[in-house]
């Protein structure tokens, strides 16, 4: 779950107002698409809630912590909580399918026996069984970021962030993408997606928070795009 | 994440092949100058020691007198040896040196009897000399005051010279090795990106990169080591054969194995890990 309230975030090297007085809550189970132009904030709310970045006032909750307060050395249990996703998919392309989802768990010190049965289920789960041994290059962008899917999945996070993630892809494998996304919503992991398309936002009814210029200018649960980007 | 360190030497090959080469380049240049340092310093302290100071014991004392002396001469702090040389063998040394026919109606008499003296240092050889000449039945002390000055000059400046040259070195190396591991690091900074993502501790990041360096310093320095010896072995097997080799005895390796081993295994351990975790440092702010 994420809660803040009256948050505003002034980076202080260029001056530039992010965010400004920002209230939002997303709870335990929902998929929530978070739309807004370049520039708007979403990628400022992203950071402050992986804790990239801390908020200068207001609150931020993220799963029971407290982004404000928190030590910097308490940011990897967060974290632990959280699956991220990115455009870039960010594989380690010496690594295989496989490696590339077990150095997630490896990391969080999981044991072996632990990571050989999980990533295989987590594999499969995500439509990529059989193809454990290909490297990232062997891989089509559908297929790579399901492999960022899967590892941001490995680690059994409560909720899963997605900056756009199918920023890379055509529109057939995001919507296969975002399926993927409502599948693992439905085994009860929280999906927060940060997207510009607005027929895969209006393909799946979902909540679509919007913003501009540093403000949530629209919130709607009625699943359609209300916001018009620029 | 022990396992991960030897892994990750492995998935980067090329990065730790270099790395390793580079810390084994650093080394060897380090260790030639160091090592021949030792060698100036010791053919410097081999000239010095045939800088002999003579004393010479009064005309009028018998041998008996002459050699009580010896007692006398030992407790002065400066002089290493000392060796009586009676007037008969002086004499015979002087025939042997000279044209007979110089010598021709003279006998063992004409001379004194006599102590070569070695000393410690030669730049206390003023003092000394004054010790010598303090001491009641020395008659003269025969002291070259002005060689011993030069031997303590070139000393000098060969000291001061191969200590700048050996931390100028250091510093050139550990910039080397450091930068070497910095550019090996910094392919990396998205895996470590990866890391923090998933949850990551700094510690369980760092730990990976600490073996590592730690296998590539010990790797970089061992084989820094050997190669240091061979090399020496060999050059030292080629001067032994030539004139050089018949002007000073160069040290032997064995002599110096011990620190030299330590040393290099010291830098390459401090400079892996270390490097390591200092080039990874500003990646962890995340």
């Amino acid at each position: 779950m994420v809660e803040m309230n009256n948050v505003s975030m002034v980076y202080e090297s260029s001056g530039t107002e992010a965010l400004d007085n920002v209230s939002l809550s997303i709870r335990d189970g929902e998929f929530v698409f978070l739309v807004g132009p370049s520039g708007s904030g979403k990628t400022t709310l992203m950071k402050l809630i992986t804790g990239e970045i801390r908020a200068k006032t207001g609150k931020v909750v993220v799963n029971d912590f407290d982004m404000r307060k928190i030590k910097r050395r308490k940011l990897p249990k967060v974290r632990r909580t959280l699956g991220i996703v990115f455009q870039d998919y960010r594989l380690i392309e010496n690594m295989n399918v496989y490696d590339n989802v077990a150095f997630a768990m490896r990391v969080v010190g999981a044991r072996r026996r632990e990571i050989r049965q999980r990533v295989p289920y987590v594999l499969e789960l995500v439509g990529l069984e059989g193809r454990e041994k290909r490297m990232p290059n062997e891989l089509s962008g559908g297929e790579q970021q399901r492999v960022a899917i899967a590892r941001a999945l490995v680690n059994n996070p409560r909720m899963i962030v997605a900056d756009e993630p199918t920023g890379n892809l055509d529109p057939v494998r995001s919507l296969e993408l975002m399926l993927l996304f409502e599948k693992i919503n439905e085994m009860g992991t929280t999906i927060l997606v940060v997207t510009h398309e607005k027929e895969l936002v209006n393909a799946l009814s979902k909540r679509v928070i919007a913003i501009d210029r540093g403000h949530v200018i629209s919130d709607g649960t009625d699943g359609y795009f209300s916001y018009e980007i620029e | 994440m022990i396992r991960e360190g030897f892994r990750s030497i492995g998935t980067h090959g090329f990065m730790s092949f270099a790395t390793v080469t580079i810390i084994m380049a650093c080394l060897i240049i380090m260790g030639s100058v160091t090592l021949l340092s030792l060698n100036i310093d010791r053919l410097i302290k081999g000239l010095e020691n045939r800088n002999e100071v003579v004393a010479f014991v009064e005309d009028s004392y018998t041998e008996d007198q002459a050699r009580a002396l010896e007692d006398q001469i030992a407790a002065i702090e400066n002089i290493s040896s000392e060796k009586f040389v009676t007037r008969s063998e002086a004499f015979d040394t002087f025939m042997k040196s000279y044209s007979s026919d110089l010598a021709e109606g003279l006998d063992d008499q004409v001379l004194r009897d006599r102590y070569v003296i070695h000393l410690t240092d030669i730049a206390l050889m003023e003092q000394t000399k004054a010790d010598l000449e303090n001491i009641e039945g020395v008659a003269k002390v025969k002291a070259h005051l002005d060689y011993a000055k030069t031997f303590v000059t070139i000393r000098n400046v060969v000291s001061v010279v191969s200590l700048a040259l050996i931390a100028m070195l250091v510093f050139v190396s550990i910039f080397i090795m450091s930068n070497t591991i910095k550019l090996a690091t910094f392919g990396r900074r998205e895996e470590i990106a990866i890391m923090k993502m998933v949850g990551a501790s700094n510690g369980f990041i760092r730990l990976p990169f600490v073996v590592e360096g730690l296998v590539l310093g010990i790797l970089g320095g061992g084989l820094g080591y050997l190669a240091e010896w061979g090399l020496y072995e060999l050059l030292t097997k080629k001067l032994v054969g030539s004139v050089a080799g018949s002007i000073f005895a160069v040290v032997p390796f064995a002599q110096i194995a011990l620190p030299m081993l330590i040393t290099y295994m010291a830098i390459g351990v401090f400079i892996g890990a270390f490097g390591g975790v200092n080039a990874i440092r500003s990646y962890l702010e995340v």
